[in-house]
């Protein structure tokens, strides 16, 4: 900017004082409107974009979640969809067929661990049991060891993955691989600890969380070392109709759906001959009388998977739709406002113009005075922004409240909407004011 | 009063008018879905679940060092140690009342979702229902109302894991139930089947009224279809609904866990395994809680800036044509002639922006319906809302219009 406009643009910004000096209701009224509308705009996305986020972005395109109708078309809802998990048989015969470049199958735990030492007590944890490939395919960060290998999938080892929290709690912190801790009462063996990790949503296992969740992951165990130790699920369990046998026994026999899966695949070529392999496993399940219906499944990637499990609250989407439109009406409010405001200085614009004020320079004047509502209707916003989240933690259930959270970026797109929007409610009115006919207003006074 | 000068001074103002219009309706169109909304959620919350709910509290235990939970022996021993905790609460002072139970109302967890069909072994259920797995006390420990057959007895009780088939014998169905499959009230002694399974359980009472524990769009489809299965569930972990003696809720709820650890040392009660009854309804609704109080924060803040907005304009207005109503004054209009022509000048206004607003309301709920599956806004909640903006543009109105009223005939010159 060069100095004469710089000079301008003091004048301008005096110009602008003075008049909100000489009417300060009307100018706090803006100011109020664009703060409000603005921060309630601004909470709101706060809460969408927690819950709208990927949780693992880099890879969610190569993650997939198949299911397989074994229910039938008596058990299917409107849009014929089958169970949103699978039962025993099939996440055994995918992971045994191994169809991927990686596959895990996943169920939720919740057994009672205890330290091997004495007069330590034991505790409730919540985990998952999974495959080893979960590890590797989720790039979970190790803080100790690692996972375990394919080979103690196979033979059933007892080893544990143990969480960040639960490794402070019974260890202090300190590398604990190789020790031992009970795990519902057997002995197991730490081979890795976790760093911090608590993705949101959690979809490896959306059936259970429906998407967020303050519940912490504290062990992982061996799949099938679970499944034969009688770890039951302490997720849900679907059921078309009721296992013949009780306990996990009658579980694994019966087409009750409990176990989550996940396969990589990396590219569009594996993708199709998943789907063609998941097709021939139904049909074999036709041909071998255990199912009576032709193959209904779905092969989905992590996003498309999220948002047919309707993990985004439909009450986040609404309230941001509403937060808008209330920012729509505080703009309107303000263009009008603004209208008023600069028509009723038509005789100082008269003035202006007479003596020699290009259009230009009444656009830059009033633009001017506009953008200062805007940045002040920012300023606002943002205390009302940062008052409107902890309102968020004290009003919404804490899955979804602890994700919503002030940072930079918020704080920033806060002020640049604030302006934006204000520059564009002022943008009429200052056309209006430039069309102002210098020698007309002169005449009428 | 005629209309004509008031139109031709607003076509003068157009954009202002223009703007005064779009505000009106938007914010028509959003108090209008968001008192649909705020509406909504507290008919959910305020609907009864059937508890008396007063000095009701839940207790979550697990048994730890129990690693096998199948087997003949593995079930007796789980049983033997639920039955020792149920006679532990019970003997305790405070307690008036205490069941096993898999889950309860609005718990949101552990909820036992299944078919219940009137033939044997149906393919397709004739409707669905959420069951709660207990013992012969549970009318007085939950204080649900029984208004037709029995309750159940100890002898009607039995036993299994958790997962077992659910095949009682005898069972005690909602109300709800009872008038959904047999229309004709004809309930009591009639034989239906669980699950799709082949052996009859025989209904032989029916409670008033007792909510399923889900609260999400699928459960509350079937929200008040329960029944009651006297069975008590084995596994490691147990849950207990004790009614403490009236007005001792904080004294049993604080000596439960200890008189539970000293019967047996080896299990975990979570920090939130004892859990009041007042807190889990707050749990289960605090979402809708929160939506309604957001909503309802919007629309005061909607209202208030139109309000604002209103009173802005009209005091521009009036303080342009200050010379105009001098003139008029001057004329011989009375100043109730003023205020009128004002307040008659916002009616159409605001009445013309009640009307796009009301489109729009309805539009926006369309989108909704789409989108998120919301119901049909019903008209009543639009009129209501059109009375509200008028009569708030209206109050808003009166304050500049009333100065309007007080400019002296004499202005008309003073101001050349």
């Amino acid at each position: 900017m060069t100095a004469r406009g710089q000079g301008l643009f003091s004048y301008y910004l005096e110009l602008a004082l003075r008049s909100f000096r000489r009417s300060p209701g009307l100018t706090a009224l803006m100011v109020l409107a664009i703060g409000f509308g603005v921060a309630a705009s601004m909470t709101t996305f706060s809460v969408f974009r927690a819950v709208s986020g990927d949780p693992i972005p880099w890879k969610s395109q190569r993650l997939f979640v198949p299911q397989v109708d074994v229910w039938g078309p008596s058990e299917r809802g409107k849009d014929g969809e089958p169970p949103a998990a699978l039962d025993y048989r099939t996440a055994t015969s995918l992971l045994n067929d191994r169809r991927g470049s990686m596959q895990a199958a996943i169920y939720k735990v919740s057994p009672a661990v205890l330290a091997m030492r004495a007069g330590s007590h034991p505790v409730n944890v919540d985990g998952h049991a999974v495959s080893s490939d979960f590890f590797p395919m989720l790039e979970v960060p190790f803080a100790f060891g690692s996972g375990w290998s394919r080979q103690d999938d196979e033979r059933r080892a007892n080893v544990v993955v143990i969480g960040d929290t639960l490794n402070r709690r019974l260890f202090q912190g300190r590398n604990s691989v190789g020790e031992s801790l009970q795990v519902a009462g057997k002995s197991y063996r730490i081979v890795g600890v976790l760093a911090h990790w608590d993705p949101q949503p959690r979809f490896f296992d959306i059936v259970n969380t429906g998407g967020f969740t303050t519940t912490r992951e504290d062990v992982f165990l061996p799949f099938e070392t679970a499944v034969g130790a009688g770890m039951a699920s302490t997720g849900n369990t679907g059921c078309s109709k009721s296992p013949s046998e009780g306990g996990i026994t009658g579980l694994k026999e019966s087409t009750c759906v409990w176990i989550s899966y996940l396969v990589q695949l990396d590219d569009a070529n594996a993708v199709r001959s998943y789907r063609a392999y998941l097709d021939g496993y139904a049909r074999q399940l036709q041909d071998s009388g255990a199912t009576t219906w032709a193959p209904n499944n779905r092969l989905r990637d992590v996003p498309a998977w999220l948002d047919a499990q309707h993990v985004v609250p439909a009450d986040t989407g609404v309230s941001l739709l509403v937060a808008l439109g209330l920012l729509i009406v505080c703009l309107v409010n303000t263009s009008g406002l603004l209208l008023a405001k600069f028509l009723r200085r038509s005789g100082e614009i008269g003035v202006r113009r007479a003596i020699g004020a290009p259009r230009g320079a009444i656009y830059a004047q009033f633009l001017t005075e506009a953008g200062m509502i805007g940045i002040a209707g920012g300023l606002l916003g943002l205390a009302l922004t940062g008052l409107g989240v902890a309102c968020v933690h004290w009003l919404l259930p804490a899955d979804i409240a602890s994700l919503a959270r002030v940072d930079f970026a918020l704080l920033v797109l806060t002020l640049l909407l604030a302006l934006i929007s204000t520059l564009l409610a002022g943008l009429y009115p200052t056309f209006r004011a430039t069309l102002v006919q210098p020698t007309w207003q002169l005449k009428s006074q | 009063m005629t209309m004509h000068p008031m139109i031709s001074a607003l076509r003068r103002h157009k954009a202002g008018v223009a703007l005064i219009v779009l505000q009106i309706a938007l914010t028509l169109a959003i108090v209008c879905n968001s008192v649909f909304i705020i509406g909504g959620r507290i008919e959910r919350i305020a609907r009864a679940t059937g508890l008396d709910e007063d000095g009701l509290f839940l207790v979550t235990q697990q048994w730890v060092s129990e690693g096998d939970a199948d087997g003949k022996d593995a079930i007796e021993r789980l049983d033997t140690m639920q039955r020792e905790d149920l006679a532990v609460l019970r003997a305790l002072p405070d307690v008036a009342s205490v069941a096993p139970i898999n889950s309860l109302p609005l718990l949101n967890s552990a909820a036992w979702n299944g078919g219940i069909g009137l033939a044997p072994e149906q393919p397709k259920a004739n409707l669905q229902a959420s069951f709660y797995f207990t013992d012969e006390n549970v009318l007085p420990a939950l204080g649900v109302k029984l208004v037709a057959g029995r309750a159940f007895t100890a002898a009607d009780v039995e036993h299994k894991a958790l997962g077992d088939a659910n095949t009682p014998s005898r069972i005690i169905v909602s109300q709800e139930i009872a008038r959904r499959l047999f229309p004709d009230g004809s309930a009591l002694g009639k034989n239906v089947y669980l699950d799709g399974g082949g052996a009859p359980a025989s209904i032989v009472g029916i409670v008033e009224r007792l909510q399923t524990p889900g609260t999400n769009a699928f459960s509350t489809s079937f929200a008040y279809s329960s029944v009651l299965v006297p069975t008590r569930l084995n596994s490691t972990f147990s849950r207990y609904a004790v009614r403490a003696k009236p007005g001792r809720l904080a004294a049993a709820m604080r000596a439960a866990p200890d008189a539970l650890y000293q019967a047996n040392s080896q299990r975990v009660i979570a920090e939130d395994g004892i859990q009041s009854y007042a807190d889990i309804r707050h749990d289960a609704y605090r979402a809708d809680i929160g939506m309604a109080m957001l909503m309802g924060g919007v629309s005061l803040i909607l209202l208030c800036v139109t309000a604002a907005g209103v009173f802005g304009l009209t005091s521009f207005w009036v303080d342009q044509r200050e010379r105009q109503i001098g003139i008029r004054r001057a004329l011989g209009a009375r100043r109730r002639d003023i205020l009128g022509y004002f307040q008659v000048e916002n009616l159409l206004i605001v009445g013309s922006g009640a009307v796009l607003g009301i489109v729009l309301a309805v539009g926006l709920n369309f989108a909704l319906i789409k989108r998120y599956e919301m119901d049909r806004l019903p008209v009543t909640d639009v009129l209501l809302g059109v009375v509200c903006v008028l009569a708030l543009s209206q109050a808003s109105t009166f304050v500049p219009a009333r100065r309007a009223a007080r400019v002296e005939p004499a202005s008309a010159i003073r101001s050349m």
